[in-house]
């Protein structure tokens, strides 16, 4: 037997597991990319309408950090800056989220110890579990190619396009390959490879930003931290720009080394540990912990911490950020001008700030999602079986992982807030004053996650077994509203779905009450119903 | 009052009908044995008795109170073992423990101390480190350090090894003097006879069987092999007599308990040179309620063997 032995088997196996999963994501994102082609060409038909588009991506340090950087005014061009960001965000945590879910996952629940006694070599599950999620991403990028072709872009390009965003999903399987082996906990493999994805976007949004435009004002060359991020990897292949081919050796260079160190790490350790050896822990409860309060913030508080620490890195260094804009517009009336049209008049600077706290926001309903779902983590595994056991009641047990989990996000909008106001005033001179704004324009945006809580609990209340995947598809649905909604000049009634779109976009705008009441209205009413469902249904269902 | 009462209870999954009108009476200061096949509906039963699952028709009491409405008053007075215990995995054993005694109203301390002592667990492990039986501790160590007047043990001795098991019964034997009820769902024959005063027998979601052990054995016939001076005759006409076969001179026979005495009364006649009398095991006995109800009893080469298998 040798260490593959039962690689096909197994990846036969992963392949049936996720056979509906994959499907989805292998036609979804030929899908969505024939679908923003098709009407990014129709929002900028003619040259000059993309020209301008150009020189407004190129000049707009916000295009810059959440587009990437333009590569000339051909409609290809235009859909990669449109969407290029967004489909590797999603295809990144995708693939991830596969490897993580094929091998450390497995080894967590036992499931691996039950193969790994079969005729099963050492290295089988990890390269069975590669193997489909590398085939899956080369089959979404074969798909998408073909979909944009299919959409009038020219074939080099869209194969390059495709071969741009298949690339990230195949660096971040050797990633997620080796933060598998480094933690004990499929959460913690995942929050890690999570965090790779997270710094890998600030370096390129860094290296886009402080890159250099060309001569006509239409491309933008990334600087030397894009280069270190295999998100911006992406964008260097500049696909629809006078094609790099090359670089698309650099996320299959990324995965070989990723897979070997991954097995050489394998080899290290016994089946089930991480890298760490377990260090003794309390022999007796402490005080504090001995309630649902108290065990809610036992559970919750590593993973507010690896939030707060990401939030404040990305909110300073945004915050510091969003002064280039003043010193842009003293330097550069044209562009100023420019990007002034584009964004209604309003106030730049705040319009850039709005922006932030907008997808701080998005991101902190992951943290959202994550949160409540532990509890449907802890009804599959029978542990919330035994509490409730107990003498504490359903609603007070469901109430507390409810109200921890919106402690957290105040804490987390707060800090995001605090932080991005924080880098602004750090360089413009009135840090506390800045902060004290953004933190309360932050804020308002507490009533929109409260929604998003509010439909995990009723998922979880009325459709346990399911609630896992609805949960996260319910936020993925807001984000592509949010994000790519208007690119594809989708109804008012479709954005209005997502509780975000209600959100004033505080400080471009000023703050109205109505829609936060309203919105805090409907999250009332979806906890209500997720806690009633919860009290009168089977538990463990 | 009896502490537990079901009458006729129904639950179904779907379209599993996992309990098809069980009825199941424990009464106060008594170990009862809950037994049944896989499947048949314990763990189910369990979790209504708890409060976790909702069942569609029939009756059940629990120390007097509705357990779906009065969830939580009747926890404070009950604990509950699983039969595969989960922990918060991030958490240590001595913190679980504590934390399912708090969340119990309380627990007390010293009663804890001595278990994780007798029963060799190191509180300082994590969750994620405990192998099946030492998860399975850590559960029995939070029931028994808690003083309730009902302890639910559902199967609690899975995966515990013959020391930890012996210490297991210890413990029952314990919280037995001081006046609690044990409602115990177990495969473990031998932990049943050991510890049950009574045990109720359950298959496809009905009782079957319910009573002491003593009434239970009484129903399964006793196997008799005999050797006389000279053949014996008329025993196909005593009552209660069955399987009746000569093997090499001898004569072997089964007879139901309440019918022993005319066996004896006859055999005497034909000068009893030797006799056995092999009482049912535990295991025949369940095998009958368990499997195709009659096959033990009634199919001499398979209760041979069984017997030959279990001696
Ligand atoms: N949540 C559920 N959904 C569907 N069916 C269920 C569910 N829980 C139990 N069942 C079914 O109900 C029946 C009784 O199951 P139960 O777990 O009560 O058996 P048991 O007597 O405890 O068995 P074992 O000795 O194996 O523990 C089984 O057929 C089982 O498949
Ligand atoms: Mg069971």
């Amino acid at each position: 037997m040798t260490a593959l032995t039962g690689t096909r088997r197994l990846a036969r196996l992963v392949l049936r597991r996720d056979r509906i999963r994959l499907v989805i994501w292998v036609l979804g994102t030929p899908l969505l990319g024939y679908a923003l082609a098709g009407s990014v060409a129709g929002i900028y038909p003619d040259e000059a309408a993309r020209q301008g588009y150009a020189t407004t991506s190129a000049s707009s340090l916000v295009a810059r950090a959440f587009n990437g950087p333009i590569a000339g005014t051909d409609v290809g061009a235009v859909v990669v800056a449109e969407t290029y960001v967004t489909l590797a965000l999603i295809v990144a945590l995708l693939s991830t989220f596969a490897v993580t879910r094929h091998t450390r996952q497995n080894e967590e629940t036992g499931r691996a110890e039950l193969l790994g006694a079969s005729v099963v070599g050492r290295y089988a599950p990890l390269t069975a579990a590669l193997l489909v999620v590398v085939a899956a991403n080369l089959a979404a990028a074969a798909l998408l190619a073909v979909a944009l072709t299919g959409a009038g872009l020219p074939l080099a390009g869209s194969v390059a396009a495709a071969g741009a965003v298949g690339g990230v999903g195949v660096a971040f399987t050797g990633v997620a390959a080796v933060t598998a082996q480094v933690s004990v906990t499929s959460r913690g493999a995942n929050a890690l490879a999570a965090a790779v994805v997270g710094l890998s976007f600030v370096l390129r949004a860094a290296g886009d930003v402080l890159g250099d435009t060309s001569a006509d004002g239409t491309r933008v060359e990334s600087g030397w931290p894009s280069w270190l991020s295999p998100l911006g990897w992406g964008n260097q292949v500049r696909a629809f720009g006078g094609e790099r081919w090359w670089v698309l050796a650099l996320p299959v260079a990324l995965l070989l080394a990723g897979v070997a160190l991954a097995y050489a790490l394998a080899e290290r350790r016994d089946q089930g540990a991480g890298l760490v050896a377990p260090r003794p822990k309390p022999a007796t409860g402490a005080a504090w912990l001995l309630s649902p309060a108290g065990l809610a913030w036992r559970m919750q508080r590593g993973t507010l911490l690896g939030w707060a620490v990401g939030i404040a890195v990305l909110g300073v260094s945004m915050g510091v950020a969003a002064d280039e804009f003043n010193a842009m517009i003293e330097q550069n009336p044209a562009a100023a001008e420019a990007i002034n049209a584009m964004g209604g008049g309003a106030d730049l600077v705040d319009a850039y700030l709005a922006a932030m706290l907008g997808l701080f926001a998005l991101t902190i309903g992951a943290y959202v999602v994550q949160a409540l779902l532990r509890i449907r983590g802890d009804e599959a595994d029978g542990v919330l079986e035994a509490a409730l056991a107990t003498a504490v009641s359903r609603t007070r047990w469901l109430g507390t992982q409810v109200l921890a989990a919106a402690l957290g996000t105040l804490a987390l909008l707060l800090l995001a807030g605090l932080t991005t106001g924080l880098g602004y005033g750090l360089v413009t001179g009135d840090p506390l004053g800045e902060a004290i704004a953004l933190g309360g324009a932050a804020l308002l945006r507490l009533p929109a996650l409260l929604v998003v809580a509010g439909v995990v609990t009723a998922l979880f209340g009325l459709l346990p077994r399911r609630s896992v995947v609805l949960s996260w598809t319910a936020l993925l649905v807001f984000l592509l509203l949010g994000q790519l909604g208007a690119v594809l000049e989708l109804p008012q009634a479709a954005l209005n779905v997502s509780p975000y779109t209600h959100v004033p976009s505080v400080p471009a705008v000023d703050p109205a009450v109505l829609p936060l009441v309203l919105l805090a209205g409907v999250a009332a009413a979806l906890l209500t119903v997720g806690v009633t469902a919860f009290r009168h249904r089977d538990v463990p269902s | 009052m009896p502490v537990i009462s079901i009458d006729n209870l129904v639950k179904t999954f779907g379209g599993i009908r996992a309990l098809d009108g069980l009825d199941l009476r424990v009464e106060a200061g008594e170990v009862h044995g809950f037994l049944g096949p896989n499947g048949s509906g314990k763990s189910t039963t369990i979790r209504i008795l708890l409060g976790l699952l909702r069942h569609d028709s029939g009756e059940a009491r629990v120390l007097g109170a509705d357990p779906w409405r009065d969830a939580v008053r009747l926890h404070r007075r009950l604990a509950y073992v699983p039969g595969d215990v989960s922990l918060w995995p991030n958490l240590s054993g001595g913190e679980a423990i504590d934390l399912f005694g708090e969340l119990r109203g309380g627990l007390d301390r010293r009663r804890r101390d001595e278990l994780l002592q007798r029963f060799d667990l190191d509180p300082t492990r994590g969750c994620r480190t405990y192998s099946k039986g030492n998860r399975q501790k850590v559960a029995i160590v939070a029931a028994f350090s808690s003083n309730v007047e009902l302890y639910v043990l559902d199967e609690p001795t899975s995966g515990l090894d013959p020391l930890m098991e012996a210490v297991f019964q210890d413990e029952v034997r314990r919280i037995k003097q001081a006046g609690a009820t044990v409602l115990l769902s177990s495969h473990v024959l031998a932990e049943v006879e050991a510890l049950c005063d009574r045990v109720s027998i359950i298959r496809e979601g009905r009782t079957v069987e319910s009573g002491s052990l003593a009434e239970l054995r009484h129903l399964t016939r006793t196997a008799v092999i005999v050797e006389t001076a000279r053949p014996v005759t008329g025993l196909d006409a005593l009552p209660g007599v069955h399987d009746v076969r000569e093997v090499d001179g001898r004569t072997h026979l089964e007879v139901e308990p309440a019918h022993l005495d005319e066996l004896l009364g006859q055999l005497i006649r034909f000068g009893v040179r030797a006799l056995t009398s092999t009482p049912p095991t535990l295991e025949q006995l369940f095998l009958r309620h368990y499997g195709d109800e009659r096959v033990a009893a009634d199919d001499p080469e398979s209760a041979e063997a069984q017997r030959a298998g279990t001696r």
